[in-house]
């Protein structure tokens, strides 16, 4: 991290009458990253692409791109592009027109833009379908015309807001690949917005975890999954999501290393469900009833009532059980983590060698609000035993 | 097998004209017996109780391209037409630009627009009769007050077709700002946005985004402007009745005129006849060449 970061955010706020805003963010991303800005509807993370793009002005703070101060700027000044939800096409311009736009509203001249279309075009695979407009091309076409007139430009940063969501599940995951090796091919730093966690999951350099206008976590897809700072983060990433349970009410054999035994009304521990196996009940095991089992192929979701409340295990192949079985629940001590209940915030944080220094949230790398008892432990009780 | 299949066909042909037969009974009707029957009449002498309306050929054309009054009210309509049919454009489309950004008052701002047009053509003619009395008039009030002396507006041969106009862009362009509003509204925001990450700004933006998107609609409107260029003469009857010496004097006034004041049906019809024609000739005009180039979504 010798070079300073290519887009700056300085704890930029925006909010419009108090609600649906985004407060103080404040994020670091480098050239050439491929940064995902993911979290649920509502949670800013649009807001925080467009004051990124120069759509919108933050009420505070600062935008820095490339070292300059852009806040004020136009989105023009910023040499960036851009990919909406809708893909925003001309209507009334031809796939070559829409493309060449922003180069003939620059004045490129005429053979410079050629160029360009060309490359832009076989790039994105619509060679053949320059003359045509808009309305006569396929989703996935039009979602291709977009990526076109993004890249044609040469920008550096491109932004992307949601831009397979228009598209059917089986083109997404193709599109997904060609953006990621367009990006990748062209060096571009890319912030890009999703709700869709398996695409930030599978695209992104460092995904950015928002909720309620803030940063909860950003780090890369893996350490966001095995190394959650916040139950947010541990309950939004996953699918099924992280199984939350009272933390008194699991066997003590079950609790991570170093718990702090004396202390347990308040913590929830969490398990993810694959890292859950069943087993007869038994008193060191954690005593729960099968309410269903869902069969999808590789796997089998087990959904369980426990004492105090749902659990899910994600158990590998086919399995024979029966709803209102009564099964002991069982999982390495060291898979699971403990959340406070009242912050939702991690217990106890393990130095980490891969996490980026600026990239926190606002309040994201604090320090934990409770001290651990023992530092004799192992530096971490998280193992990497995940898959 | 063959008579089965011709039996169908008559009955598909039956129901085809029976679907067609009440548009045709109406155009039929009050479209094309009254042009065809205008047409015949223009082509027949005038009729009185000595000398009975024989056919006369072009002669009433002759008569009508003749009269110096001809070339006055075609040159009026000419000038009429083209000063308010661009200038109601022009002004609907700022004043619908202005009333779709986001203002304080939006709906006031959309109200006052509109105003105009709820008006009957009398009632907005004698409001502006009001505004136009020399001495007394609105105008007259707000100028006397920088020291000008009172202008007839609508007595001066100089003045008083402008005068018309006038009155006539104000009552058209509120109307046309509604269909201009309409259509704004159907163009996503996603596209200023687009255009303005692209480097368009806002003038760019207008010119190869918001007017192309906008061309059926001004299509539509020119239309709507052209037709009304000549056949809404209401606020003549009211301001200046053609006056004076035929300076402020339209097409179907004139028509009017010759068939009702000087009871000379045959050149009216032959005057309508020229009209009729001249609008058929833009109608292609329009269909032909303009439809070619408008994006229609």
């Amino acid at each position: 991290m010798s070079k300073p970061p290519f887009i700056r955010l300085d704890g930029v706020s925006k909010s419009w009458g108090g609600n649906r805003g985004v407060e103080r963010v404040d994020l670091a991303i480098d050239e050439g990253e491929f940064v995902v800005l993911l979290g649920p509807s509502g949670c800013g993370k649009s807001t925080t692409l467009r004051m990124i793009a120069g759509l919108e002005t933050p009420d505070t703070g600062r935008v820095v791109i490339a070292g300059r101060d852009m806040t004020a700027e136009p989105p023009a000044a910023r040499g960036l592009s851009m990919v909406f939800q809708s893909y925003a096409l001309f209507p009334h311009l031809t796939v070559a027109d829409n493309i060449t736009f922003g180069l003939s509203v620059r004045r490129v001249p005429r053979r410079e833009r050629q160029d360009a279309l060309a490359k832009a075009v076989s790039l994105t695979g619509l060679t053949g379908l320059e003359g045509r407009k808009p309305a006569a091309l396929s989703g996935g076409q039009r979602q291709r015309v977009a990526l076109a007139r993004a890249i044609v430009a040469g920008h550096p940063i491109c932004l992307m807001d949601e831009p397979l969501s228009n598209l059917d599940a089986k083109l997404r995951h193709a599109v997904r690949q060609e953006i990621r090796a367009l990006q990748r091919e062209l060096g571009m730093t890319v912030v890009y917005v999703t709700h869709d966690q398996t695409e930030a999951m599978g695209m992104a350099d460092r995904v950015v975890l928002m909720n309620g206008g803030r940063v909860e976590q950003a780090d890369t897809p893996d350490a966001l999954y095995l190394h959650p700072d916040t139950a947010f983060v541990a309950t939004f990433l996953g699918s099924p999501p992280m199984v939350l349970m009272p933390a008194e009410s699991v066997p003590e054999r079950l609790l991570p290393p170093g718990t702090p035994r004396d202390d347990l009304a308040g913590l929830d521990i969490g398990i993810r469900p694959e890292a859950i196996s069943l087993a007869e009940p038994a008193p060191h095991r954690h005593r729960a009833t099968v309410r269903d089992a869902e069969f999808l192929g590789a796997e089998t979701l087990v959904y369980l009532t426990t004492g105090t409340g749902e659990a899910i295990a994600r158990l590998p192949g086919r399995l024979t059980i029966r709803a209102g079985e009564p099964v002991g629940i069982d999982w390495a001590p060291g898979a699971a983590t403990l959340f406070e209940r009242a912050t939702g915030k991690r217990l106890s944080l393990p130095p980490r060698e891969h996490r980026h220094a600026e990239a926190g949230a606002s309040h994201g790398g604090s320090a934990p609000p409770r001290a651990m008892g023992a530092t004799g432990h192992p530096p971490h009780f998280q193992t990497e035993t995940l898959p | 097998m063959e008579q089965l299949a011709t039996y169908h066909r008559r009955r598909q042909a039956l129901y085809g004209w029976l679907l067609v037969s009440p548009a045709l009974i109406l155009l039929t009707l009050f479209a094309l017996s009254p042009t065809v029957a205008t047409f015949w009449a223009s082509l027949h002498s005038r009729g009185t109780i000595r000398r009975p309306s024989a056919f006369s050929g072009w002669d009433n054309y002759a008569d009508l391209i003749a009269d110096p009054s001809f070339a006055t009210v075609v040159g009026n309509n000419l000038l009429y037409a083209g000063v308010t049919i661009p200038a109601s454009i022009v002004i609907a489309l700022a004043m619908a630009l202005w009333a779709n950004a986001k203002i304080p008052l939006r709906g006031v701002v959309r109200g006052a627009f509109f105003t105009p047009t709820m008006l009957p053509m009398i009632a907005a003619a004698n409001i502006w009769l009001f505004f136009y009395t020399p001495g007394l008039g609105v105008i007259d009030a707000v100028t006397g007050l920088f020291g000008l002396p009172p202008v007839n507006w609508l007595g001066q041969p100089q003045t008083a077709l402008w005068a018309v106009i006038v009155v006539t862009v104000w009552k058209e362009a509120g109307f046309f700002m509604i269909f201009y509003l309409a259509a704004l509204q159907t163009i996503p925001p996603d596209l200023r946005e687009a255009a303005a990450v692209e480097g368009a700004g806002r003038i760019t933006y207008t010119r190869r985004v918001l007017l192309p998107l906008l061309m059926p609609t001004t299509a539509f409107i020119f239309i709507n402007a052209l037709i009304n260029s000549v056949k809404l003469i209401d606020h003549l009857f009211i301001l200046t009745k053609g006056g004076p010496n035929n300076a402020s004097k339209l097409v179907l006034y004139w028509v009017w005129e010759m068939a009702f004041a000087y009871f000379d049906a045959p050149r009216a019809a032959a005057m309508t006849v020229l009209v009729l024609l001249v609008l058929g000739l833009i109608a292609v005009f329009q269909f032909r060449v303009l439809d070619r180039r408008i994006h229609y979504r």
